[in-house]
């Protein structure tokens, strides 16, 4: 059943440092409400067991899209519009605008936001295997100043993240590649829209002929968090595809993964998936494909 | 909706007219509209962001309106199915969902209805995928869904646009 709407608090700020006072003046009583796609559908459920939200939807400090040579710097309230929009991040971060093109349908484009989908922390969202992938940094805002951090360790267990009750995420940092790369991402769910994934693949890689120089591999789905699979990219790194790398490759990403049967899948599920998106990513990227 | 000590006030323009509004900022925009406003052709099918029922326009873009809470609109432009229509006027939209048949229950329509004008506003001559892809927000458990597509193709045709067959395999 719904939570109580006289009970909440929705109180909107004039800046962004406005938003950081309330958030250090009485810590832990206030909490962010970006674009609402997931906090709203938790308050119909009457889920939503926090009561005093403050608005930053209209902080515009935080919908910049900056680029410099070494780095496209994106503000945690850019739309997963606003990400499909920007021609650097469709030519340079294909996954991200594929990821965002994905995510619900227009609607929910329109208002959810990639600082919401990061905070918000849920192991099957589109967008964290695309920026793991990528190597995303993030920066954190407080009145005791800003912090940059690898995104790559920001998630700690379900629903946890590694953030104070004072801080703000602001920006997402994307570092900038001479070399193109190879992109492979897909999300496997029931629906072309509007569906949570089953399992959800995010890979770069470069290579020489059939030679991996180097591969980042992120999923979701298939762990308490959003997951970069560094021992699958350390087997992979330096050896030239072939079926023997396919199938040690497949077996330590199953090492490496921790799916469960859930209300959208079972773990044997998720596992085959997995495996079989490996199978479909080193096809895509040997020479020639 | 009852005035108390949470409640703020709110200046926004919904289908033209300016409204003030006193209401409790974490009221779903849906329920403003339906209770508040008295328009009560915004629907709601899921609550929950997945069917479109509910889709209005907040500055010309498309939300789902259960998933927006009335305190993030101030200053905003709002439009409705209500609003679609010029007087008696019907957008062009309208009259091919008419013309083809587009609509059964009807409860999914007020938002297919938005979505294909907002596409329509997007992309003028929308392809097959296009018109997918923009109406991929809004469920229908009526029609099967192309009588729907043939409205919107009927649309662009209406509003004087390149025609588009519809095929068997659209």
């Amino acid at each position: 059943m719904r939570g109580y709407v006289p009970e909440y608090q929705l109180k909107t700020t004039a800046s962004l440092d406005e938003t950081l006072d309330l958030l250090a003046g009485e810590p832990g009583k206030w909490k962010p409400f970006a674009g609402g796609t997931d906090l709203m559908v938790l308050l119909e459920a009457g889920k939503l067991t926090h009561r005093n939200y403050v608005n930053i939807w209209n902080l515009d400090e935080l919908h910049d899209i900056e680029i410099t040579p070494q780095h496209i710097t994106v503000g945690a309230l850019t739309t997963y519009t606003e990400v499909q929009a920007n021609a650097t991040l469709r030519n340079e971060f294909p996954m991200l605008c594929q990821a965002a093109s994905e995510t619900g349908g227009l609607a929910i484009q329109n208002r959810g936001t990639l600082g919401g989908n990061i905070v918000n922390a849920s192991p099957a969202a589109d967008s964290p295997p695309a920026l793991l992938a990528y190597d995303a940094d993030i920066e954190l805002a407080s009145t005791r100043g800003t912090r940059w951090i690898t995104y790559q360790g920001f998630h700690t267990d379900y629903k946890q993240v590694n953030m104070r009750p004072d801080e703000l995420l602001t920006r997402i940092r994307l570092p900038r590649s001479s070399q193109p790369g190879k992109h492979y991402y897909r999300k496997v769910g029931t629906r072309k829209a509007q569906a949570i994934s089953k399992v959800c693949f995010a890979a770069v890689a470069h290579t020489t002929g059939n030679w991996i120089d180097e591969v980042r591999i992120a999923l979701g789905s298939v762990a308490p968090i959003p997951l970069r699979c560094v021992r699958t990219e350390d087997w992979l790194r330096g050896k030239e595809i072939d079926q023997t790398l396919l199938a040690t490759g497949q077996a330590e990403l199953t090492r490496e993964v921790a799916p469960i049967d859930d209300i959208r899948s079972t773990k044997d599920y998720r596992l085959r998936i997995s495996r079989n998106l490996l199978a479909d990513f080193l096809g895509h990227i040997v020479a020639g494909s | 909706m009852e005035s108390g000590k949470n409640t703020i006030r709110i200046n926004c323009i919904v289908n033209d007219e300016a409204k003030t509004l006193d209401v409790f900022p974490m009221a779903r925009l849906l329920d403003v509209l339906r209770e508040q406003l008295h328009l009560t052709g915004t629907k709601e099918g899921c609550g929950e962001g997945e069917c479109g029922a509910c889709s209005v326009l907040i500055d010309g873009q498309i939300v789902n309106s259960c998933l927006v809470p009335v305190g993030q609109i101030n200053e905003s432009n709002i439009t409705t199915i209500e609003g679609v229509a010029s007087g008696d006027q019907l957008h062009a939209v309208q009259q091919a969902f008419i013309e083809c048949g587009g609509a059964q229950c009807g409860i999914c329509t007020p938002g297919m209805v938005l979505a294909s004008v907002n596409l329509l506003e997007r992309v003028p001559n929308p392809t097959a995928a296009d018109i997918r892809n923009g109406l991929a927000g809004n469920l229908c458990r009526c029609t099967g869904y192309m009588k729907i597509f043939e409205s919107v193709v009927r649309a662009c045709q209406n509003k004087g646009a390149r025609g588009l067959t519809i095929t068997k395999t659209l």
